[in-house]
């Protein structure tokens, strides 16, 4: 007798699924959440010094402070008028350079080298040329804002560029398209994807060099309340300022996803 | 428009792709091209429809272009080359903007070849949503929304499953019965050739030659499948290449 007569069926083990990310919503609120509700707890029960970290109901009540003050919005604004001038600048000046490195190979030689020379200074670190340059006001932190942003995105843009599926841009060519056809309706929407998602990054760098810029003159805005408060120890409002900058970064975050829910609708 | 190679040859660095490759593609007729897998066949549709310069040799095209034709040579590739970011309609719409069209008759244009393709209730679609066979069924309307003269068809069904291939055969056989196009039509299957061509050019393996012109004179819309006569043909076909076909897969690659 074969012996798969006598032994028991057993099922098939399951070894596929996984490495498919699904949205799950919640999770990434329970995780802020579970962290400051150990926060409290331990800082309540004394488990952790208030010297090491402020109690976030604290953090919370400073914050209402600053917003029935006033205050909030007078640092506020400056600091994302600055982010919104800066990052546009570096931004457009970023996709529109990476467009012309991704579509012209004498602009692409030259180029890419010094990008790539660019790419790694600190832009902190060239500050004071740009208070030179640009004046000790507005125009230096445009500048920085403006530059930090600027070489990331011109990476990412002219790899976008070079990954558009070459045989769609034959497709154009063999129907007669114009090259400024091609680019618009061919090149430039089958570089989105990878244009959107490197403007993630820029725009994390762009609040960055914010707060770096603000830390190093400036009267109002949430660099200069966050190095206030840290010259004086004073860790709830050092806390509220940071909690201001984690909400601008979600914020930008979340103006990029619905960038990319309606501008890359015919993905999903 | 009548389509006439002299003498092609064409190399990629060292490598000799087509030596000394002559022939005709009459008017309104469908030729097919067969040979082994790296033989040249892409490169030589390619050639025919501007996309590279030969060589050596010459691509001749004689006779006007019919009226209204916007793109003489026109391209239906393997992997349907259609934009995702547009609908149906659009990706047809695509080909037509370039042209002296007011936005009345391109719409008229798309309208009539997505009906003749059956694609009438899917113009609003993105690709992402049909299957294999729609997709080249857009593809293949958008090659006559420019009204070509010749179509240059690299391996178009290669990509799609044996009933769906069938069915696009029907389809391609119904467009050419309702009005005849001149079509160069290359594959490895050599049953789509039997059933689509009129003649069949045969290619060695590289460099690529011309090795045998066959005629099939039966006209397409009595072709059927299991047709004694297009079976004994096709086996005629593949006694032809079989040597051709085994030298060809024991090579290697960039050899
Ligand atoms: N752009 C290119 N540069 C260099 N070599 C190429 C290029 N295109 C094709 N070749 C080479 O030329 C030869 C013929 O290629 P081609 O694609 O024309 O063959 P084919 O007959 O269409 O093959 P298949 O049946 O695989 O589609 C191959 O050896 C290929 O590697
Ligand atoms: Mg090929």
């Amino acid at each position: 007798m074969p012996s798969w007569l006598m032994a028991e069926p057993r099922p098939v083990p399951f070894r596929g699924g996984g490495f498919a990310p699904r949205p799950r919503r919640w999770v990434g609120w329970a995780v802020f959440a579970a962290l400051i509700a150990l926060a409290e707890i331990g800082t309540r029960t004394g488990f952790i010094s208030a010297l090491t970290l402020p109690r976030p109901s604290d953090v919370l009540l400073t914050f209402g402070e600053l917003y029935r003050s006033g205050l909030l919005w007078k640092h506020l604004l400056p600091s994302l008028s600055r982010l919104a001038v800066g990052a546009l600048i570096g931004a457009s000046a970023g996709i529109g350079i990476g467009i012309l490195i991704g579509l012209f190979s004498l602009i692409r030689a030259g180029l890419v080298p010094l990008v790539a020379a660019i790419f790694p200074i600190p832009k902190i670190a060239l500050l004071p040329l740009f208070v030179i340059w640009f004046g000790i006001d507005e125009g230096s932190k445009y500048a920085l804002i403006a530059f930090g942003t600027f070489t990331p995105t011109v990476v990412s843009t002219f790899g976008a560029v070079d990954n558009v599926d070459r045989t769609l841009i034959r497709m154009g060519q063999s129907f007669g398209l114009s090259w400024l056809s091609i680019v618009r309706k061919i090149v430039l929407p089958g570089a989105l994807p990878g244009i959107l998602s490197g403007l993630r990054v820029s725009l994390a760098i762009a609040i960055i060099l914010l707060v770096a810029a603000e830390m190093l003159g400036a009267e109002y805005g949430v660099g200069a309340y966050i190095l206030e408060a840290g010259s004086l120890y004073d860790l709830e409002r050092l806390f509220a300022g940071v909690t201001i900058l984690s909400l601008l970064g979600l914020g930008v975050s979340a103006v990029i996803g619905v960038a990319e829910r309606w501008l890359l609708r015919w993905r999903h | 428009m009548e389509l006439r190679l002299e003498h092609v040859s064409h190399r990629y660095g060292a490598t000799e792709v087509l030596r000394d490759v002559s022939l005709t593609v009459p008017e309104g007729r469908i030729l097919c091209v067969v040979g082994p897998s790296g033989c040249g066949k892409s490169t030589l549709l390619r050639l025919m429809g501007g996309l590279e310069r030969p060589d050596a040799g010459a691509i001749l095209q004689t006779g006007d272009p019919p009226e209204g034709c916007l793109n003489p040579l026109t391209f239906v590739f393997q992997d349907f080359a259609l934009l995702p970011w547009r609908s149906v309609a659009g990706n047809v719409s695509l080909v037509l903007e370039d042209r002296p069209l007011g936005r009345r008759a391109r719409q008229a244009i798309i309208a009539d070849v997505l009906e003749r393709t059956r694609l009438g209730d899917f113009a609003r679609a993105w690709p992402r949503q049909l299957s294999g066979g729609m997709k080249q069924r857009v593809a293949i309307a958008r090659a006559l929304a420019v009204r070509p003269a010749v179509m240059l068809l690299d391996e178009p069904l290669s990509a799609l499953d044996a009933q769906t291939r069938e069915l696009l055969m029907e389809d391609l056989v119904a467009l050419w019965s309702r009005e005849p196009f001149t079509a160069v039509y290359v594959t490895h299957n050599l049953a789509e050739a039997v059933r689509l061509g009129h003649a069949i050019a045969v290619m060695s393996r590289r460099p690529g030659r011309l090795r045998e012109m066959i005629e099939i004179d039966r006209p397409l819309e009595a072709r059927e499948v299991g047709d004694v006569e297009l079976e004994a043909r096709q086996r005629e076909l593949w006694l032809l290449m079989r040597e051709e076909a085994r030298a060809a897969d024991a090579e290697l690659v960039d050899g």
